[in-house]
């Protein structure tokens, strides 16, 4: 089976092109997109962690090494389109136009940071594992009723397709023929469980064939491959010809979470074969006469001050409001709720 | 037994229907009045569902609009949201009660905290029907009542109907609810009898019970398949003497604390009549609302009368499992004497 499905990639580990099918879309303005966009939730990751450390961020789950992937794929997307995310998504849902602010708030244990921009439909990111793929499909579905040329895409791990979830939303899809991406990043490990114990198949990508729709495995960290195969699939979905289940082959570089230490279950040499996203499209920008020391320059400082700007929104935030405990539980609240508000609060006025 | 009947209004032509035709209107209206509703589930399209719920509706509105869909209940779930959220208006159909469960995380995680989670930027107007109950003489697992599964769930509302006219108004409630609502159809009374409904359209108030019968003695309080179970359980009752009222709560979240106050206050005793299992059943909800209500006007301890701390059991033990008449009077006499 895993013969069937060869590693896409369009550049090396030496930043390279290996596949020259779509050299000639590949033009300075996507080569600085990706970098910016790559090179920004780096610096946010990162940020993050250190944020966390310092006890200014709750539990925090890192993305570092699937930059590529997650950029690649969120770039290939309409502002239109839908997106459904899990918690290790945020580079995604950021390059697709979530506040980074937001998603500090979010780390931070504040709901506000679930709500997207009113101009972006991005669900808030699905803790239990595999269930955003059903909604992808539904809302994918909507658009398809409604006669639109708008698809969804659901990002999802390596763990997710043990999930129920992940059949019957793959398989509804498939059924419906709806516009829907089903991106799979694959990044080694569920928590500590590594892939060879979460499934007997060798790809991910294989299981498309349960459902008769096209699957495709890419190099995860080549951002190239990504953007062009997730392209190829959203323009397949718009175009009416159903689902798609990409496995982008990526790496988790760090830890679960900020709470996870997987030097307790991760061999420690593994991983090193894997070659930093951006480190490889920096190579590629050398290699073809891409990189400008300048642009670089004024690209770090700008990355660097939104991040900054972010973390000063994030901690500037109004505090929590205690209504909020109550509020948008309904649209209007039932008298029994609305008299445990007005008991509590009325509790704290008197503390 | 005085009958307090709801008003059907005037100059409003009425036709026989029982309570699954009564739903199957209610449906074909909301299919006729609305492009955004889409009704999907299992065997609902050339079948009309295994209870004939959506009989001829396929053929009237088409399979895109009435859908046989994979048998997935989480994916009919799963689907639903994403429907909801992008503009549809999703009839969600459960074949059974008891098959709920693999949706069961898409309810509690998404479907009921959606609006929450999204500070009302996203929410999921749609409808979940499902069959439930025992005593059809079903197979195992059919006979589920779980109701307390959901009424114990922020954030979606529980409905169970006991009558066709009830059943088609609470589910264009529900319907028109900009929340999730639970529509718990009580399998037992699909063909029980049939009653004059409206044939347009009209709204059964979500949170608001109903007296069925006016009495001075005892409160029973039951709703769904019970309340025929407390109807015989008061024409005995009457026979010794003891006049019963009897309340049907309809809508099981929000629940309506007033209707169970007022007439508690009156009798000054209660029986809670539900076939679901005694532990942790809404009953105790509702000794709760008495409790905080109604506790100086109450001249004996409250009665539950339910189903028993075990599986529903298999068809052949099922009557030992339902609370019966006899059982209900019993409870009857035993508050009536304290």
């Amino acid at each position: 089976m895993e013969h069937n499905y060869p590693i896409k990639r369009i550049i090396d580990d030496q930043g390279f092109i290996v596949d020259k099918s779509f050299e000639k879309q590949i033009d300075e303005q996507l080569v600085q997109e990706l970098f910016y966009h790559m090179l920004r939730i780096r610096t946010f990751d990162r940020k993050a962690i250190n944020l966390q450390r310092q006890g200014r961020l709750g539990t925090y789950a890192p993305f570092e090494g699937q930059e590529a992937a997650q950029v690649g794929s969120s770039l290939a997307l309409n502002a239109e389109d839908w997106v459904f995310p899990t918690y290790r998504d945020h580079g995604a849902t950021i390059t697709f136009g979530k506040s980074m602010a937001r998603t500090f708030l979010y780390w931070n244990g504040r709901v506000e940071g679930c709500v997207a921009p009113p101009d972006r439909n991005i669900f808030p990111p699905a803790v239990p594992i595999a269930t955003q793929l059903p909604h992808a499909t539904g809302a994918a579905w909507a658009e398809k009723i409604k006669g639109t040329k708008n698809i969804a895409i659901a990002y999802f791990g390596d763990g997710a397709t043990s999930e129920g979830d992940f059949h019957e939303g793959l398989n509804f899809a498939s059924v419906l023929k709806v516009p829907v991406v089903f991106f799979n990043q694959n990044n080694g490990y569920a928590i500590s469980v590594p892939m060879e114990k979460q499934m007997n198949s060798k790809t991910i990508a294989q299981k498309s064939v349960a459902y008769g729709i096209p699957g495709i495995r890419i190099d995860g960290n080549d951002c190239f491959a990504v953007y062009f195969e997730t392209k190829k699939a959203v323009e397949n979905a718009r175009d009416g010809n159903g689902p798609t289940l990409i496995e982008a082959v990526t790496w988790r570089k760090g830890a679960h979470t900020t709470a996870d230490d997987p030097s307790k279950y991760r061999p420690e040499k593994q991983g090193e074969n894997f070659v930093d996203p951006l480190t490889r499209l920096e190579m590629f920008m050398k290699n073809y006469g891409y990189w400008n020391e300048e642009w670089i320059q004024v690209t770090k400082e700008k990355t660097t001050s939104e991040v900054e700007a972010a973390v000063e929104e994030m901690e500037k935030f109004p505090p929590p409001n205690v209504e909020d405990v109550f509020n948008h539980v309904f649209a209007e609240m039932p008298a029994q709720l609305a008299e445990q508000k007005d008991t509590y609060l009325a509790h704290l006025g008197r503390q | 037994m005085a009958q307090v009947k709801e008003s059907v209004p005037k100059n409003e032509t009425t036709k026989q229907m029982t309570l699954i035709q009564a739903i199957n209107d209610g449906m074909r209206l909301l299919l006729e009045e609305d492009n955004r509703t889409i009704i999907l589930g299992e065997d609902i399209g050339k079948n009309g569902g295994v209870f004939r719920a959506t009989e001829g509706l396929q053929e009237a509105f088409g399979d895109s609009r009435v859908v046989d869909t994979p048998l997935s209940e989480a994916g009919i779930i799963g689907t639903s949201i994403g429907l909801a959220v992008n503009g549809f208006r999703p009839i969600a159909e459960i074949q059974f009660l008891g098959f709920i469960y693999p949706a069961y995380e898409q309810i509690m995680t998404h479907v009921s905290r959606i609006r929450m989670r999204s500070m009302s930027r996203f929410s999921v107007p749609m409808v979940i029907r499902a069959p439930y109950g025992a005593g059809i003489r079903a197979p195992e697992i059919h006979s589920d009542s779980i109701e307390i599964l959901f009424t114990h769930m922020p954030g979606i509302k529980v409905v169970c109907p006991s009558n066709p006219y009830d059943a088609k108004g609470l589910l264009i409630a529900a319907m028109e609810d900009p929340d999730p609502v639970l529509v718990l159809e009580p399998m037992k009374n699909y063909r029980a009898k049939r009653e004059e409904v409206p044939v347009g359209k009209y709204s059964v108030e979500i949170g608001k019970g109903k007296k069925v019968s006016e009495g001075t003695d005892v409160t029973l309080i039951a709703w769904g398949a019970m309340i025929s179970i407390a109807e015989k359980a008061a024409e005995l009752a009457q026979k010794k003497g003891i006049s019963c009222e009897i309340i049907d709560l309809r809508t099981l979240y929000p629940i309506d604390r007033d209707i169970i106050a007022g007439s508690v206050q009156k009798t000054t005793r209660a029986v809670i009549i539900h076939e679901a299992h005694y532990t942790g059943g809404l009953g105790n909800d509702i000794v709760s609302i008495i409790n905080d209500t109604s506790f100086l006007y109450l001249r004996a301890p409250i009665e539950r009368v339910t189903g028993f701390d075990v599986p529903v059991p298999f068809f052949a033990l099922e009557e030992h499992y339902l609370p019966t008449p006899a059982r209900v009077v019993e409870g009857i006499e035993k508050v009536v004497h304290f």
